[in-house]
């Protein structure tokens, strides 16, 4: 760790949001903004396609619980086809 | 418990928007529908209600943000959304107008309007979606082509040299003046609720792939690929002097400066005769 890396002192006890991924797969164009700029990199391309012939977002296996709602794949997205909508938040873990 | 994502039917924004017109006509990979989803966002959080607020725009593909947006709204002819908006903007002076316009409609056809609407600081918050082309009639080179890019009229490099937008915006008198990306969605969300709340021409520049009309011929690839171009070479500087920040993109790691440059007090345009007429 690096001499000037400072930890909050109430990072124990600070919360991080958690989010679930809503998708609409009918509007996705596959311009992939979503999955290269998600910080957390939830999302990948799905196997399917949807109705226009295109690949699109779906949540990674085993990173069902890393959202942290930021709202970055929601504003971002041209096509208005994900979202995502705050959970009960959970307790940051190490810190 | 979160799970994979869930499967919907609508999106929360959709009320902001006629989402009976959704999907739009705009290419995979376009930047357009961004700036349209994070304006209508803007719109919710402005503290300004949703029917106080008025978009016009011209035409081009950024000129279609008016017809997908669920306010009052106008499609109007190429390169007169500013004529257009001041009648609004002057007559009906309670109504928060915003000007949605590509580079070539706003500052090739629109030129004079713009730098006039700017000197009397009309009541406008006006948006460039600079995708440095004319991308709806095919990809022609304007004012905003970048020196020595390939576009259909410019089959060997384009040697105008193209308008540094936030220097003329400044110099002509806006009273805000802001570059963003596509990429930036939130830095943009943020300049635009601050900027609908101010008196006066505010002036927000938005970077935007058209993978279609510039990346093609340019060797850019995909929307995607402009869009790690901005992440790579964009610089954060709201104090630069405005005369640094023309964009080269033949030097490929040149910065592209980005931010909230200029942000001043100027009364809005309020002509006399209109005055007396209420
Ligand atoms: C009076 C007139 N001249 C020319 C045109 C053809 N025309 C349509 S859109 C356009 C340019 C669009 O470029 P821009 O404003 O940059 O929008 P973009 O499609 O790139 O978003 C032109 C020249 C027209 N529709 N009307
Ligand atoms: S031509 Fe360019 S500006 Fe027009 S919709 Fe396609 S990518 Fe967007
Ligand atoms: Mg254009």
């Amino acid at each position: 760790m690096s001499v000037h890396t400072r930890v909050p002192i109430d990072a124990a006890s600070m919360q991080v949001p958690r989010g679930q991924v809503y998708t609409i797969p009918n509007r996705c164009k596959g311009c992939n903004f979503c999955i290269q700029f998600c910080p957390k990199e939830v999302l990948e391309f799905s196997e399917a396609i949807n109705n226009k012939g295109y690949h699109f977002p779906i949540v990674r296996k085993g990173k069902e619980e890393q959202c942290i709602h930021c709202r970055f794949c929601d504003l971002i997205c041209p096509e208005l086809a994900i979202f995502t909508r705050e959970l009960e938040s959970a307790p940051a873990q190490g810190a | 418990m979160s799970s994979g994502a869930i499967v919907v039917e609508s999106h929360p924004a959709d009320t902001l928007l006629r989402a009976e017109r959704l999907p739009h006509i705009l290419c995979p990979g376009c930047g357009i529908g961004s700036v349209v989803h994070t304006y209508v966002d803007a719109i919710a959080a402005s503290g300004i209600p949703q029917d106080k607020h008025v978009c016009v725009s011209g035409i081009g593909c950024s000129g279609r943000a008016a017809g997908y947006v669920n306010v009052d709204s106008y499609h109007t002819t190429h390169g007169r959304s500013i004529p257009f908006a001041l009648g609004i903007a002057t007559y009906r002076p309670e109504l928060h107008v915003t000007v949605i316009s590509g580079d070539g409609d706003l500052t090739a056809i629109g030129g004079n309007h713009f730098i006039h609407a700017a000197r009397r600081s009309v009541a406008l918050l006006v948006l460039c979606i600079n995708n440095f082309n004319y991308g709806m009639t095919g990809g022609q080179a304007g004012p905003t082509t970048p020196l020595s890019a390939m576009s259909r009229t410019t089959p060997h490099g384009c040697w105008e040299r193209p308008f540094n937008l936030p220097f003329l915006a400044q110099a002509v008198g806006a009273s805000y003046v802001a570059r963003w990306t596509v990429l930036h969605v939130r830095q943009l969300r943020a300049a635009l609720i601050h900027a609908m709340n101010k008196e006066g021409f505010r002036f927000i520049e938005i970077l935007s792939p058209c993978p279609t009309g510039f990346g093609r011929p340019n060797d850019i690839g995909d929307g995607i690929s402009e869009m790690q171009n901005y992440l790579r070479r964009c610089v954060v500087d709201n104090g630069i002097d405005l005369r640094q920040t023309d964009i080269d993109l033949t030097q490929q790691d040149s910065p592209i400066y980005v931010g909230d440059f200029v942000d001043v007090d100027r009364p809005s345009f309020r002509p006399q005769v209109v005055q007396h007429a209420h």
